[in-house]
């Protein structure tokens, strides 16, 4: 599947959410209609997603996300923007992300 | 390609999201006003919308909005909303936004007289996580208006019902069963079915009412008026007899035995609390006894919560009557005895409360854990009596 993310894109988390790191546990609470489909869901993200999501400050192009995880990582730098790709296209489509500037 | 989610849906509800810590806080009531457009002749809290003396002492809307922040930093997940009625503040939708907006999941217990087109717009553009909680006191016009004693309210509150309906906003009810009402309980039960929020189950009921909290006594006559007898109470506890004697059978295995002298043998004040519409912040909604209850304008809720409740919580019972009947009865998982049914009834902690008693020696001889005059705190075989009713090993 094509993805819509650009890597030369800025990516910042949506204000239709809050995140909370509460006794380390990192969730993600809907704010707005739409994100949550049940009264009281909310979101965690996966070890990988939630490494991204702090990357994710408005400020970094997606590529330098990727060179910055390269570096603390030992996977791959192509492995690393497979994910990068994938959790920014997931938050995106779960409106818990938007694009702060156009690649 | 990568085909599971980076992203994981949890019910906060369902799950312990904390594996090894709870936070301090998890959980806080907000009694955001005492006032409340109804009179409702049962209410422990209420005073009237107009009262200006009261409206003056309540927290302004800064100082609400810096407990919730404090709240929020100490792991706060959940914050109830309740007054009197607590849409009766006009700065109501800014707090509900700015709660919302910290990551708070809202649960608002109202009347719904008050709920406008403009607040359910409101609650469907940014929902509160949590199912209104709405309080039905009859299902016409006579009765619902004999228990709120406020013209136009019956109306009011249907169309406040109908919005949520009408925008799909979830929603519960609950029930005050009073003389007035208590025969139309089929009426609403038959009503509330339709309600696909209550998930095909009945709404619960408030009918042995508490005494004013604040223990401004003028109104309590009235209110042990509005008290259903034990015998009443229990004919609607069991009223589907099969069902009731399974779930009490669960029940009494697991939550009755003899309390002890500690006089909080509750959750009171462990990863939760309430602050009241003045700022002080209480183990719990109902207890206001002064010893009991800490100032947040003069500290914070993290002190109350590590230092001030934990002490609470290790008071024990001193008076004798309690000492020899509360202390030894094994019907405490039937009883609402505590210190804040003490002291909202004798302004005490301590003081065993006759009707509370009543209550539970009412159910526990209907289900044969004691009988005919036998007080259960007499009764050495208690275990044996609960085994045998619960039909298994306990």
């Amino acid at each position: 599947m094509e993805s819509k993310v650009s890597l030369n894109a800025i990516y910042a988390p949506s204000e239709d959410v809050v995140a909370r790191d509460i006794q380390g546990e990192f969730i993600i609470i809907p704010i707005t209609s739409g994100i949550g489909d049940l009264e009281g869901e909310i979101f965690s993200l996966n070890e990988t997603g939630r490494a991204i999501w702090d990357k994710l400050d408005g400020k970094r192009k997606l590529k330098d996300v990727v060179s910055l995880l390269s570096s603390e990582f030992e996977s791959s730098p192509k492995e690393i923007e497979k994910d990068v790709l994938g959790v920014t296209e997931e938050l995106l489509k779960r409106r818990m992300l938007i694009e702060a500037k156009k690649g | 390609m990568q085909t599971e989610s980076y992203v994981i849906k949890q019910r906060i509800d369902k799950t312990s999201l904390w594996k090894n810590s709870q936070p301090i806080l998890g959980r806080m009531d907000m009694e955001l006003t005492e006032r409340c457009n109804n009179n409702c002749l049962h209410c422990c809290i209420n005073l009237p919308a107009n009262d200006l003396k009261a409206k003056n002492k309540e927290l302004s809307t800064e100082e609400i909005k810096q407990i919730l922040k404090e709240a929020v930093s100490l792991g706060c997940m959940s914050v109830k909303f309740t007054g009197g009625e607590p849409l009766l503040r006009e700065d109501f939708k800014d707090l509900y936004i700015f709660a919302r907006k910290l990551g708070l999941k809202v649960l608002i217990f109202t009347n719904a007289t008050l709920i406008t087109r403009h607040l359910a717009e409101l609650f469907v553009t940014m929902p509160p996580l949590e199912k209104i909680e709405i309080s039905v006191y009859g299902m016409r016009k006579s009765s619902y208006e004999a228990v709120t004693r406020s013209a136009g309210s019956f109306k009011a509150a249907w169309r406040g019902i109908k919005l949520l309906l009408k925008k799909k906003i979830p929603f519960v009810v609950k029930g005050a069963l009073l003389p007035h009402n208590k025969d139309e309980i089929g009426e609403f039960e038959k009503w509330a079915k339709i309600i696909s929020w209550m998930d095909n189950r009945p709404p619960s009921y408030s009918m042995f009412f508490d005494l004013r909290c604040r223990r401004d006594g003028s109104k309590n006559e009235l209110i042990k008026k509005c008290r259903l007898r034990p015998e009443e109470g229990l004919r609607i506890l069991a009223r589907k007899k099969e069902e009731y004697i399974k779930e009490m059978k669960e029940f009494c295995s697991k939550f009755m035995r003899p309390p002890g002298d500690k006089l909080f043998s509750c959750g009171s004040g462990c990863g939760g609390g309430c602050v009241d519409a003045y700022g002080m912040f209480q183990p719990c909604l109902m207890l206001r006894h002064p010893d009991t209850v800490y100032n947040l304008k003069k500290g914070y809720l993290k002190e109350a919560l590590t230092n001030f409740f934990p002490k609470i919580r290790e008071i024990k019972a001193v008076n004798p009557d309690y000492l020899t009947r509360c202390v030894n009865c094994f019907l405490k998982g039937l009883c609402e005895q505590c210190p804040a049914k003490s002291w909202a009834e004798h302004g005490t902690l301590d003081t065993p409360v006759d009707y509370l008693c009543e209550i539970a020696h009412t159910q526990a001889r209907f289900l044969g854990l004691v009988k005919g005059n036998e007080k259960a705190w007499e009764v050495d075989d208690w275990r044996e009596r609960i085994r045998e009713f619960a039909g298994g090993d306990n």
